[in-house]
């Protein structure tokens, strides 16, 4: 074995092989002797034991799989090391941490105004509800209330939001079945969304619209036409999903009864959004602890039964219609009015005061320099993301910066409920049953 | 008669020493139970704070009045600020009485430590691995404390408020001309 091979740590076929050296992750990744509840975990029987063991099973047939952080069905780089006894998966453990760019961190440097460009690129398929959690809790501990008309815009696009992370939930989800036209289709209908948050925003992705104070501009000219064709569209979309997967026997015979969890260990594992609730507990933070006066709206919280990988389908398909009920309502009803609030601490003078006002120039230079500093005081704050619940745990010692920001990301705790959700099942049932919880990597590492 | 007066107030003073309690009828319960367990109210949020050795015990109390979920667990680093360096934070929530609680206590600047909330609610497993992570506090009773979002050959714990914050230069194209 020459030099040049060592250091490049590539083996080449015919030399002698290069001594294994453990990788970054040794002590997180699974080992054949664990004991002790750190097995119970991976083998997803800490709450309920219906994990049958077969004691009689023959060694050989055992064997540690590793799936991922590079594989097209984790979503993102997700790395799973499954046991497996044959074809059966026996337990797992979630190895996470790939995408983490430290951006509690990062919000620790950027002002209160600049929090926003940071906090939305953690989840990035529902960045609304993101720059919603973190403004809610900047407007509590500042203690101002935002105008109707900003409250209701925030409520338009987060519920559009919902709905354009769903579709690529369940375009994901049908693409890892094996569906791959649903995939294509979830994909088009998203777009169009997009394409009005685009409008709307400026930006397809990481938007930054939702500010702490309001929203950065008010709608654009036409968006009722571009909102109503969206209403129009999609239920006929929705519709044409039915034919392809609801009627599909395929379909059905892979998600029935797979990836099953029930409703004590959800919330043992402090499991939210459709996954909890396709375990049949009624709960929404929309309607249990309201944010953005989303009380006025009508809607209905879809809960399932069984728990599995079908029901969470389901619950997402449902909840796309709901969400464009709520739209279809903050359309009609939507109040005139300002779009942030009249407080010259954290709004900016309008463009036009600038040129004639000279404090108006310099408060704006202090604002975007300096920005504004909020009182001390610690508060939590969740909204209902597409995948669970989103809190901001945000801490201020008085200071134009916050002390400490945390997220309580949806998909990180959700990612418990995989060896749950995987114990005693079939090795292709993995994909399905990781689409299924629909994780967001950013989400989980941020 | 003022000599008389002023004895009787600072008498009925020392005897009624006010201990705020919640409002809430499954808080002020749980709160009574626990003499030493201080009631906050942070801008119409319930906070508890704990005791570093009571932590478990108000937990399984916690659960046991109803808050079945703990949502999440994070910390802060409170640097010289305050005696105790660090804070641990739980969030906990109650569906049957649609209420949050949060739940705080403090860790030593030395070998910070707290009870791990496993035994409780198996949920926080992750959660309290990212804060052994990023803060380097020990949960004791933690089946799998290891790393889960940096290497585990990485020195340090970035949320710590002297873990800094790198930078990278940067090298703009036109740099060379200039110099």
């Amino acid at each position: 074995m020459s030099d040049d091979a060592k250091t490049l740590d590539v083996w080449v076929a015919g030399t002698e092989e290069p001594e294994l050296t453990p990788t970054d992750e040794g002590a997180q990744e699974i080992s054949i002797d664990e004991s002790g509840r750190r097995l119970d975990e991976q083998f997803g029987r800490v709450v309920e034991d219906d994990y049958v063991f077969d004691d009689d099973a023959d060694e050989d047939e055992r064997m540690i799989l590793n799936m991922g952080p590079q594989h097209p069905s984790t979503h993102g780089v997700l790395r799973l090391q499954i046991e497996l006894e044959g074809e059966i998966i026996r337990r797992t453990k979630p190895i996470i941490g790939y995408l983490h760019t430290g951006m509690e961190k990062t919000g620790e440097q950027l002002n209160f105004s600049q929090g926003g460009t940071n906090v939305t690129r953690m989840d990035y398929l529902a960045p609304f509800h993101n720059e919603l959690a973190y403004s809610l809790a900047v407007e509590k501990l500042l203690g101002i209330e935002v105008p109707p008309r900003a409250a209701a815009i925030r409520v338009l696009l987060s519920e559009l939001n919902r709905c354009s992370s769903h579709l690529v939930a369940l375009a994901t989800n049908g693409m890892d079945i094996g569906a791959i036209s649903m995939m294509m289709y979830g994909f088009r209908e998203r777009e169009q969304i997009l394409a009005f948050f685009e409008k709307t925003t400026g930006l397809r992705m990481n938007h930054n619209f939702i500010r702490p104070g309001g929203v950065a501009a008010d709608l654009p000219p036409g968006w009722k036409d571009d909102v109503a064709a969206i209403i129009e569209e999609l239920p006929r979309r929705l519709g044409q999903y039915d034919d392809l997967l609801e009627n599909n026997p395929i379909w059905v015979a892979r998600t029935k009864g797979v990836g099953v969890l029930s409703p004590e260990e959800a919330i043992a594992y402090g499991i939210t959004g459709p996954t909890l609730r396709s375990t049949g507990v009624d709960w929404d933070i929309r309607k249990a602890f309201p944010y953005s006066e989303i009380e006025q709206y009508e809607f209905e919280v879809q809960v399932g039964e069984q728990g599995d990988v079908y029901d969470r389908y389901r619950i997402r398909v449902e909840e796309i219609k709901q969400s464009l009920g709520i739209v279809e309502q903050v359309m009609d009803t939507i109040p005139k009015g300002d779009f942030r609030v009249e407080d010259r601490k954290v709004t900016p003078p309008p463009r036009a005061r600038i040129d004639e006002s000279m404090e108006a120039l310099i408060h704006h230079f202090k604002l975007f320099t300096e920005g504004y500093k909020v009182p001390a005081g610690e508060t939590y704050v969740a909204v209902e993301s597409p995948r669970g619940e989103l809190g901001c745990y945000l801490v201020s010692d008085g200071g134009a910066r916050p002390y400490r920001m945390h997220t309580r990301a949806p998909s990180f705790s959700n990612l418990q409920a995989l060896p749950i959700a995987m114990a005693d099942s079939l090795m292709a049932d993995t994909v399905a049953t990781i689409a299924s919880l629909d994780p967001v990597m950013g989400d989980v590492d941020r | 008669m003022t000599e008389d007066n002023s004895a009787v107030e600072t008498e009925e003073a020392v005897e009624v020493p006010a201990r705020p309690l919640p409002d809430n009828e499954v808080l002020r319960g749980l709160f009574e139970a626990f003499e030493d367990v201080g009631w906050g109210d942070s801008l119409g949020q319930d906070v508890a704070l704990v005791p570093n050795d009571r932590w478990l015990e108000f937990a399984t109390a916690a659960k046991g009045a109803g808050f079945e979920v703990c949502v999440d667990v994070t910390a802060v680093d409170w640097m010289r600020q305050r005696t105790e360096r660090f804070e641990v934070v739980a969030n906990l929530l109650s569906m049957q009485h649609r209420l949050r609680l949060r739940m705080i206590t403090t860790a030593p600047r030395q070998e910070p430590t707290v009870a791990s909330l496993v035994p409780v609610w198996p949920g926080v497993n992750f959660a309290e691995r990212e804060v052994y992570d990023m803060f380097g506090i020990t949960f004791e009773g933690h089946p799998d404390l290891t790393r889960i979002l940096m290497p585990d050959e990485w020195e340090g714990h970035p949320l710590r408020k002297d873990f800094g914050v790198g930078t990278v230069p940067v090298q703009f194209k036109e740099s060379h001309k200039v110099s």
